[in-house]
Order: C-alpha cells, then sequence, then structure tokens
C-alpha cells in the first residue's frame, strides 16, 4: 500500500518540489530562478509550507518554554492569530503581483505566491528545533533562543526578497524599489479596505434602520 | 439553495461566536483582592478583619476629634493629633479590641513662645519617651521630656536656597535611635528636611530624581514665555508622609506623579531611603508599587492611588493607604503585592478619607478625618497564615513553611505568592522537579532556572552512562558503517576477486 504510494508520479514530483525547498532556502538565487523557470516548484509544496508555517506558529503557543512565551489563554483568539500572518501574507502577495505586473514583471499572481512560500521555509525549519530546545534552557541561557529565533525571522524576509527578484527577473536595484513600493501597497490596500467596511456597515445600518422604520409604522 | 445558505450562515455565525473573546464578568468582587500575574484582578479571602471602629464617644472625649492628622502607636500607647482642636489624645490599649483615653496633652511647660500647640499634625515618642511633636501652627518641631517639660524646638533650616518668605510648616517626623528628626515641611520639596540630635539643621535628603527630556527642552524652547509658565515645571514632588522601619531605613510616600509615570515606572508612589538619602527599594514584583493598576475612573472616582501613608511591619511587608479609594496595599520585601483591600463608603472597614495608618504588631490602626474615627484591624486566620509562611521562609524554617504556603493555597487556589512560596520551600528542600512546576504555573522564570539548572545537572550527572554512550554510538555507529562500506567497496572492486569473474 504504502510503497504503491511512494512509487506514484504525482508524489515522488511532490516530494521533489518539496525537498527543492532546501535548495532554495541554501542557493536563493539559482533556486528561486529554477522555482518556476524550470518548473521545480509545485502548488502542494508551496500550500504545504505554508501551512507548516502557520501550524508553527500556533504550535510555539503552547510548546515554547513559558520563559519565552507566556500566553494569555482568555484574550487569545486562534483565528485572529493565524490571520495576523495569513493577512499580511496575502496583502504581500496580492500587492507585489499587482505592482509588479505593470511594470513588466514577469511573475504571475501563482508565482508570486509559490516563491513567498518557498521564502517561508526557515521559519519551520528554524523554529520547530527552536521550540524543543526552548524547554532545555534557563533564563541565563536565553539569548541563544533570542538570536537564533530572530535569525530565523530575518532569513525568511530576505528569502522574500530575493524570490521576487528572480520570478520577476528584476535587478537586485529595482527589487529593492519594488519591495518598498510593495510595502506601500500593502499599507494602500488596508486603508482601502477599512474604508470599505466602514461603508459596507454604514450602508447595512442604513437599511436595518430603514426596516424597523417600517415595522414600528406598521 | 436555501439549504445551502443555511449552511454557509451557520458556519458564519460559529465563526463569528469563536471570533468573540471569552470573558467572564463577576457580579461583585471581595473586600480583599491581590493582582495575578496579567494584573487581572483575584478574589481573596480576608487577610484583616475590622477588629471595632473606635469614635470620639466609644473612647469618652468630652470634645470630637476635629480634623486629626496623624496616629501614632509606642508600646501599648496609642496618640493622636487631634489637629483641629490643637491637642494630642494619649490613649492605651488594654485589651486586643479596647483602648482607653489616658490623658490630653494640649500644653506643655517650659520654653520661650507659646507652650499650646496650633495645629499639631505629626508626633513621635522615643525611646526614652520624649516627645516630637511637628506644631505646624507655630512653625517648629517641639521635643518634650516625658514629663511634657520643654527641651528644644527644630525651626526653619537655615539653608540660602530656601525662601526667605517661606514659613516652615513641618507636616510628618520621624525620629531615628539617636534623635536625629526626619521631616517632611509643606513647600519644602528638596526631599526630607534633617536635623541632628542638637537640633541644627544637617541638610535635605532623599528628593525625588527630576527627568527632564530631550522633548520637554524642545518645546520649552519654541514656547513663548506665557506657555512657558503654564508648562509643568520641572522640580523634585513633595514627599507625603514617611515611616521608620524597624532597621532605620524611611519608607516615604508621594500621591503627585501622574498616572503615565507611575504606569511606567517614571515615578515612584513609594520609595526606601537609606541614610545617604537613595532609594533602595527592591521592587522584583510583577507589578509597579502604586496601588491599583487600574487608574481610570469608575464609581465617583478617578486617577491613580494616592498614597497618604506608610507603616512597615516587623516583617518587611509594608502596608500603603491609599487616600483617593480609601484602600491599603501590602507588599513584601520584594515588592510583591500581598494584599489590597478597603474601598470608599460608611460601613466598617471602608473608609472616606484616611489619613494616616499606623501598626501595632500584626494590627492595623487607620484614622480617617472625616469620619473622626479610629479603624483597628486584625489579622485573620488567614492572615496570620500568610505571615506565618513569610515568617518562616525569612527564618530558615523552608520545610514549615512550605506547608504553611501549602494551607494558603488550600483557602485561596488565587493567590500567585502562595505558590511561588512553595517552590522556594521546595527548592530549598534540594526538590528541583516539584519546585519548577510551582515556578511554571505562575511564571516565576528566574527561580524556575534556578531549579532547573539544579535539575539539569542532577539528570546528566545520573544519566552520565547513557549519555556517553549515545553519543559515542552517535559517531561510531556512521564511522563503523562507512568503514564496512569502504572495505566491501574495496573487495567489490579488487582485481583479484574481479579477474575471476
Amino acid at each position: 500500500m504504502i510503497s504503491k504510494i511512494t512509487q506514484n508520479k504525482t508524489y515522488q514530483k511532490y516530494l521533489d518540489s518539496l525537498k527543492f525547498a532546501l535548495y532554495c532556502i541554501s542557493h536563493p538565487l539559482d533556486g528561486f530562478w529554477d522555482l518556476t523557470h524550470e518548473k521545480r516548484g509545485t502548488y502542494a509544496a508551496a500550500n504545504t509550507i505554508l501551512i507548516a508555517t502557520l501550524l508553527m506558529r500556533v504550535l510555539k503557543l503552547r510548546y515554547t518554554s513559558f520563559i519565552f512565551m507566556r500566553v494569555y489563554w482568555e484574550g487569545l483568539n486562534i483565528f485572529l492569530y493565524i490571520a495576523s500572518v495569513l493577512f499580511p501574507f496575502v496583502l504581500w502577495v496580492i500587492g507585489n503581483w499587482a505592482l509588479t505586473t505593470l511594470f513588466d514583471g514577469k511573475g504571475r499572481l501563482g508565482q508570486v505566491y509559490m516563491a513567498t512560500c518557498y521564502a517561508l521555509a526557515p521559519y519551520p525549519l528554524v523554529q520547530f528545533p527552536l521550540m524543543i530546545f526552548s524547554n532545555f534552557v534557563t533564563v541565563d541561557e536565553a539569548e541563544f533562543y533570542m538570536v537564533i529565533s530572530a535569525l530565523s525571522l530575518i532569513y525568511a524576509a530576505v528569502l522574500i526578497v530575493v524570490a521576487m527578484g528572480q520570478i520577476h527577473e528584476y535587478s537586485a536595484g529595482k527589487n529593492l524599489l519594488f519591495t518598498v513600493a510593495t510595502l506601500f501597497a500593502m499599507l494602500v490596500m488596508i486603508f482601502i479596505l477599512m474604508i470599505f467596511f466602514s461603508m459596507i456597515s454604514q450602508g447595512i445600518s442604513y437599511f436595518v434602520s430603514l426596516a424597523r422604520e417600517l415595522l414600528f409604522r406598521l | 439553495m436555501k439549504a445551502k445558505i443555511a449552511k454557509i450562515s451557520a458556519v458564519m455565525m460559529s465563526i463569528l461566536i469563536l471570533m468573540i473573546p471569552m470573558t467572564a464578568f463577576a457580579e461583585e468582587t471581595s473586600y480583599t483582592y491581590i493582582y495575578d500575574y496579567w494584573g487581572d484582578v483575584q478574589d481573596s479571602p480576608d487577610l484583616y478583619s475590622v477588629c471595632r471602629v473606635f469614635t470620639s464617644s466609644d473612647l469618652g472625649l468630652d470634645v470630637m476629634l476635629k480634623n486629626p492628622q496623624s496616629i501614632y502607636c509606642y508600646k501599648d500607647l496609642i496618640y493622636i493629633c487631634d489637629s483641629g482642636n490643637n491637642r494630642i489624645v494619649e490613649m492605651k490599649r488594654t485589651s486586643t479590641e479596647t483602648m482607653e483615653v489616658v490623658r490630653i496633652i494640649d500644653s506643655f511647660q517650659g520654653g520661650e513662645g507659646p507652650n499650646t500647640f496650633s495645629n499639631p499634625t505629626d508626633i513621635a515618642v522615643s525611646e526614652e519617651g520624649e516627645f516630637f511633636i511637628a506644631d505646624q501652627g507655630n512653625a517648629r518641631i517641639l521635643k518634650l521630656d516625658s514629663g511634657l517639660n520643654y527641651m528644644m524646638e527644630f525651626v526653619k533650616p537655615v539653608d540660602n536656597t530656601l525662601d526667605k518668605d517661606l514659613v516652615f510648616q513641618p507636616k510628618k517626623l520621624v525620629i531615628d535611635t539617636a534623635g536625629r528628626v526626619y521631616c517632611i515641611a509643606t513647600g519644602i520639596n528638596k526631599g526630607l528636611v534633617k536635623y541632628e540630635s542638637d537640633g541644627t539643621f544637617s541638610g535635605f535628603i532623599g528628593a525625588t530624581p527630576v527627568d527632564f527630556d530631550w522633548t520637554d527642552y524642545v518645546w520649552k524652547k519654541l514656547a513663548t514665555q506665557a506657555q512657558r509658565a503654564l508648562m509643568e515645571s520641572f522640580v523634585p514632588t513633595e514627599y507625603d508622609n514617611l515611616f521608620m522601619d524597624q532597621e532605620g531605613f524611611i519608607y516615604v510616600v508621594t500621591g503627585a506623579p501622574d498616572d503615565a509615570d507611575l504606569k511606567t515606572g517614571e515615578a515612584d508612589a513609594v520609595r526606601k531611603l537609606n541614610l545617604i538619602g537613595n532609594d533602595i527599594l527592591v521592587r522584583n514584583g510583577e507589578w509597579n508599587i502604586v496601588g491599583d493598576l487600574y487608574m481610570g475612573s469608575g464609581g465617583g472616582y478617578d486617577g491613580h492611588s494616592y498614597f497618604a501613608d506608610v507603616t512597615v511591619l516587623d516583617n518587611d511587608i509594608y502596608v500603603c493607604l491609599d487616600r483617593n479609594r480609601g484602600r491599603l496595599f501590602g507588599y513584601d520585601d520584594q515588592g510583591n503585592m500581598v494584599f489590597a483591600f478597603g474601598g470608599a463608603g460608611n460601613m466598617d472597614g471602608y473608609f472616606r478619607q484616611p489619613v494616616s495608618l499606623e501598626h501595632s504588631g500584626y494590627d492595623l490602626l487607620v484614622l480617617d478625618p472625616l469620619d473622626g474615627a479610629i479603624t483597628l484591624m486584625i489579622p485573620t486566620e488567614y492572615g496570620k497564615l500568610v505571615y506565618q509562611a513569610i515568617d518562616q521562609f525569612d527564618q530558615g524554617d523552608y520545610t514549615g513553611s512550605g506547608e504553611s504556603w501549602e494551607q494558603v493555597m488550600q483557602i485561596n487556589g488565587n493567590y500567585d505568592l502562595a505558590y511561588i512560596g512553595i517552590g522556594r520551600s521546595l527548592l530549598r528542600q534540594e526538590r528541583y522537579r516539584e519546585a519548577m512546576d510551582y515556578f511554571e504555573l505562575k511564571y516565576d522564570d528566574e527561580n524556575y532556572s534556578k531549579a532547573y539548572k539544579q535539575y539539569r545537572k542532577e539528570w546528566v550527572e545520573e544519566h552520565i552512562v547513557i549519555i556517553v554512550i549515545v553519543i559515542l554510538a552517535l559517531f561510531l555507529v556512521p564511522m563503523t558503517v562507512g568503514r564496512i562500506k569502504a572495505i566491501k567497496h574495496e573487495i567489490d572492486t579488487d582485481e583479484f576477486f574481479t579477474r575471476r569473474n
């Protein structure tokens, strides 16, 4: 049964593309070029990495030593907590695609998504062993944890920037410019979303009050 | 279609419900409470209960107390500065719940100037029974012997930095064992006024530090003369009250800092001064020593806890009196909150505007000038248990302390100090694994690390053989496998064998 699955061609492709994430994070320039241009990446693997990242963030809440993470469980909303990563992630992907597509970026929306997911790989890879490690340290040794944890985030951030440059076939300068521009695009989108939601809620409340008025009169 | 919409809306609803943070509201809070690690209010059993409230008529005074400002305990004698009547009432505690007036001090013999008091605001009594009285209206501190004969007086300090026109108004005072006087005077913000025992002024000590950051500087530069005058001036704040503990350290309190500074810890409501006036109060607690953490308005009260007085019990627990909301806050020597109780009101145990607090043993006496009454509070069984646990630990009886904290925890499972107390006692008994659990429950990382360090050391020592074997195996197995493979490879590729085939 198991051998049947492992022999499966789709499974083989999935596993290879997942393993390719390791190559991407160790050889970013080459890796992210091949990711889209050589079709080495798959959406399945990208989804897996994204889910692993989100799962890792939730797992950390429970299994990191209390020295580093103290959770006020009464005030925790797991959906909001996941959204705190997912929402900026989605904004980044859409914002980046929307901008680069106007300025001859070669990456398509799906490819931007895939590359960003692949660039997140260091987060679960580093944080998982680190989470286990955190339970074996004292406050005096806390610095190790802090530094490595910060490095994993910086690493992922650098990878995202590099990945964007590779899939859009941008030069380094142009890439950096569009990274900053994307951040602005994210802010603009948040602004528009807020206006949108406040208008919708006001619109709805108008009709609700209209209906109420009618009900009172009838 | 309809079913589908229903399904979707059901999912949406459940998501919405899940997204609303769960909150529990307590219907009514208890009289005593504490703040836990998160700063949430946790109900607590009472550590103190009202033994009796003494009003003027209870004490049998013919003239009612009028705006009394201070209460002082000396052995079993209790003194009240009945400021409005220019007299001092001396009382004796005859039993746990009775007090009777011994004498009323309203004049003395000898000395120049008036031999009566004018608005006496504070009193202290030395070991020899000499009285030190802050005679505010007469701008002097009087020293009288036990027979009420004038000995000397302490007057306005001779200091060039003081305004010449400033009228000396001593407000509160303490004396040390050598007969030196430390006093807080209205209008003097340079700290405590210190007098040597011979009456000479020897300096100001312990002024609050003034912080002045560069943004203020820029604003002041930009402001016009008129605006500058309206701006807050950067001067030390005046203290409101002081108390000398048995080791000779002076605890001072002030209610003047604003809410934001208290919250961030930039300003202190309580300070513990050593001989040269440096603040040596230990602040290891999770929260700043500011009384109530919630400073918003509610129930007709607004702003931070205004500490009007402080008293230090013999076990180094200090109790601060909040004039604003009529509450008492107890802190241990590490700065952890031990209890908070009280409130504003007319019931026993509630106050209208308490100004003075004193202790006699573990009993607390609160003076409320608006009520003109003294509230005597004694520790409950639970309170005694808490104190016992703390005392036992200080005396080195760690097992006993652990057992007492265990009992405290049985009564109040929300008491962080109990868990940490049990943990600390287990730590001293070298039961590290158990101690770790208690510290982890209440997020005490420092103590947890101490326990864990020892536990880890023990574990490594016990399992050293296995650890060595595992490490060796980790190195040896791949090495042997590699070696075997190499030999196999050599055999396979050797001419001797390959030629035959």
